[in-house]
């Protein structure tokens, strides 16, 4: 054991207090160290937080913005205590830059509808209106602009939402990339209790409404240079209807809600956990991955659950509602392959951990910068 | 999943574990899978979680990523910025800090860093640049250099002359010789590469049975290749034998690839010393493009720092990387050093033992005392 001189050896309290320790780091709050802006700061894991925390959260900080949750939810007219029937509203806005725009499953316009439905949706919302502000770069095809737009006015009217209000700039060639979009959307809480990251509580369980990683797969196999042939569609679709569907069953029994977008499972998992200070256990034999999808990550080396998905959400539900709100979704065209994955526990707070498919235990992290594959 | 799920279910894996401890119920026994890949599994799996608590698995020094030095990273990102170059890699390199900053640091400021999955994707994009300078960051053991030598045949076939490859191969048996002569460790026997092995063949591996006595188990990557494999080193050892033998025979075979062997030979010659991360200097471990492919060889064509960089002071990647202490011994693992904050190497690559443990790592403290108690009773024994 002469070669342990220089570490923590094997005494086990030692090694415990590291394991500790380094327990504690990983709660710490983040922050931005980094000089320039790279693309791990947009990937939604890890480097995204820092970015959020280090530099938006701070500056412009307040307790509807604090919450961190996918919408601000706040009371309708004048927000004084004695509005106690006020309507409760909800707000929030998303931005979309993907490449290729036009992909298997769906396009820019579709996803920037179908994401700000679903950011309403999570807050156990109704979404009503959406505002849609384009930035088009010089020589950008109008044919696609039209289909675009066409794709993105065919997802609210199948949604039933409207688009009130719009803005439109164009830059200097060179200066953007084709289109981006931006959406805001409003929407009216039908949702009697609090929802909300921070909501979660020992013993809850954890319901995922289908198979993981469609979305982002999709995208990445539509994009040069990946020659591998695949069914695999975006699953993009706007979850509110899923959402009403779970709040009739569930009521104030539905403790949070999330649509796993870019982070995929792990991240949303791992800011609920933070968020609420408790730990979730994950059955990895019980989360529904695509045949596909799982070949598609075997080959390149990327862990399902950190991909992004554009039409799933995890709910949170409390034990007594769990059957009937898994029922729900089952019943629901969007949640028929819905899965209970894993439950809330409280010690040791603020981690994930999943029992793996050979019956082994792991922790489950956050995704830290973009999923780059692995070489060999 | 076809070719997946057979290899991870949980009933055979716990049988396993089981014949595994009748076999060698008190000996503490410390094997070491050499290959990167099967840390990864290791602890994305939680085998060890699986295996009983006499077997410690300590990680080698086969992630190709983990072992390269910090003043080749910094000569990659030197060839990004020249003028002109695009310069690809493997997405696995883009993190890897060098002494300022990685290849994404490069790129937001300002170098043409793309990421490719293979070197004939990277030639592709030289084909398609034809006014630009493509450089190719080659790394790997035995496992990608194949890929790298027909990607340099091709190049000269169809005279692509604005392609050039940052030749860092490296090979997989020179840093096991070294780990078996380092007075640091005592093991107990080899998880064998499984990858590397399907281009070099066993016989390489034999002095390590013959000379050493240590049974070395070519292994799989799935959870119950890894558990077989250990399986079958503490029969071994159990039957007082030391053999070289190959439990991932679906894809290797005893005498390797010798087409990939010949064109490996064809394009690239051992270099006489490379610098390994954390193990130093190892004569005759790493390959360099022979003098006939100068003009695809970016180390020739360019102006290169070739600055030797000591590592980081704080890090411990090179007693990681030996198997001389674990992930989590180290003095920075967790708090300073950490994935999306890497001070060495072993924090970035997926494959790295750090990163693997950090990602995946069982915190689980009561799988983590009893295996103490084993070791420290061990100890006093001594």
């Amino acid at each position: 054991m002469e070669s342990r001189r220089t570490s923590p050896g094997t005494n086990p309290d030692q090694v415990l207090a590291k394991i500790e320790r380094v327990r504690q780091a990983r709660r710490q709050k983040f922050y931005l160290r980094d000089e320039r802006i790279t693309l791990s700061h947009g990937s939604g894991g890890k480097a995204t937080h820092n970015l959020i925390e280090g530099i938006f959260a701070p500056a412009f900080s307040n307790p509807l913005l604090d919450r961190m949750d996918d919408a601000a939810v706040f009371l309708a007219g004048i927000a004084n205590e004695t509005a106690q029937n006020a309507p409760r509203m909800a707000f929030t806005t998303d931005t979309y830059v993907v490449s290729p725009l036009f992909f298997p499953g769906g396009d820019i316009g579709k996803l920037a509808v179908h994401g700000t439905i679903n950011d309403l949706a999570m807050a156990g919302a109704e979404p009503l209106y959406l505002s849609a502000g384009f930035i088009l770069e010089e020589g950008f095809a109008v044919a696609d602009l039209r289909r675009i737009v066409s794709s993105m006015a065919e997802a609210a009217r199948n949604a039933g939402v409207a688009i009130v209000t719009g803005d439109t700039k164009v830059v200097q060639r060179g200066k953007g990339d084709g289109i981006f979009i931006n959406t805001a959307g409003v929407g009216l809480v039908r949702a009697p209790g609090m929802i909300g990251q921070n909501q979660l509580r020992p013993g809850d369980k954890i319901l995922l409404s289908g198979p993981i990683g469609d979305h982002g797969i999709a995208i990445m196999l539509a994009r040069e240079g990946l020659e591998l042939e695949s069914e695999i569609k975006s699953d993009s679709a706007p979850l509110h209807t899923l959402v009403a569907s779970l709040l009739d069953v569930a009521g104030e029994g539905l403790h949070c809600l999330k649509d796993p977008t870019r982070g995929g499972v792990a991240t949303s998992l791992n800011e609920m956990a933070l968020a609420s200070e408790v730990v979730i256990m994950l059955d990895e034999a019980a989360i529904p991955v695509r045949t596909e999808v799982r070949g598609a990550c075997e080959i390149l080396g990327l862990d399902p659950l950190t991909i992004a998905n554009e039409g799933k959400l995890i709910a949170i539900v409390s034990p007594d509602v769990a059957d009937a709100a898994l029922a729900a979704m089952r019943a629901h065209p969007l949640g028929h392959e819905a899965a209970l994955i894993g439950s809330v526990q409280a010690e040791p707070a603020s981690m994930v951990f999943m029992q793996t498919d050979i019956g082994g235990k792991r922790v489950l992290d956050m995704l830290v910068g973009d999923p780059l594959p692995r070489i060999c | 999943m076809k070719y997946v799920d057979e290899f991870r279910d949980s009933h055979l894996a716990s049988h396993l574990a089981e014949a595994i401890a009748q076999l060698n119920p008190e000996q503490p026994l410390k094997l070491m899978e050499v290959c990167g890949g099967h840390t990864h599994t290791i602890y994305k799996h939680g085998i060890e979680d699986i295996l009983p608590p006499t077997i410690d698995l300590v990680h080698g020094p086969g992630c190709p990523v983990c072992v390269l030095p910090m003043g080749r990273i910094d000569d990659a990102i030197a060839l990004a910025h020249t003028d002109g170059v695009i310069f690809t890699t493997f997405g696995d390199m883009m993190r890897v800090p060098g002494s300022n900053g990685s290849l994404l640091d490069a790129r937001a400021q300002g170098a043409d860093v793309r990421f490719v999955y293979s070197p004939l994707d990277a030639l592709k994009v030289a084909q398609q640049n034809p006014e630009r300078q493509v450089i190719f960051f080659a790394i790997g053991f035995e496992t990608t250099a194949p890929s790298t030598a027909v990607t340099l045949l091709r190049a000269q076939a169809e005279q692509i002359r604005n392609f050039s490859i940052f030749c860092n191969h490296i090979t997989v048996v020179p840093p096991i010789k070294a780990i078996l002569d380092s007075p640091d460790l005592r093991l107990d026997g080899f998880v064998g590469p499984g990858h590397v092995s399907m281009v070099i063949g066993l016989q390489p591996y034999e002095f390590i049975a013959r000379d050493y006595h240590k049974p070395v188990v070519i292994s799989g990557f799935e959870p119950l290749d890894i558990i077989q494999s250990v399986y079958m080193i503490v029969k071994q050892i159990s039957e007082g034998r030391s053999a070289v033998e190959n439990q991932y025979i679906r894809v290797v075979r005893p005498e390797g690839n010798v087409k990939a062997l010949q064109a490996m030979d064809r394009t690239m010659e051992l270099r006489p010393t490379f610098e390994w991360r954390g193990l130093g200097s190892i004569p005759y471990s790493a390959l360099k493009l022979r003098p006939a492919y100068k003009a695809w060889d970016a180390e020739e064509r360019f102006a290169v720092p070739g600055i030797r960089v000591a590592d980081p002071t704080a890090c411990q990647c090179g007693e990681v990387l030996k198997g001389a202490i674990k992930p989590w011994e180290c003095r920075v693992f967790g708090t300073a050093c950490t994935p999306e904050t890497p001070i060495g190497t072993c924090m970035v690559s997926s494959e790295g033992a750090c990163a693997a443990y950090y990602n995946f790592g069982r915190f689980s403290m009561a799988g983590e005392r009893a295996r103490l108690r084993v070791l420290n009773s061990e100890a006093t024994k001594q």
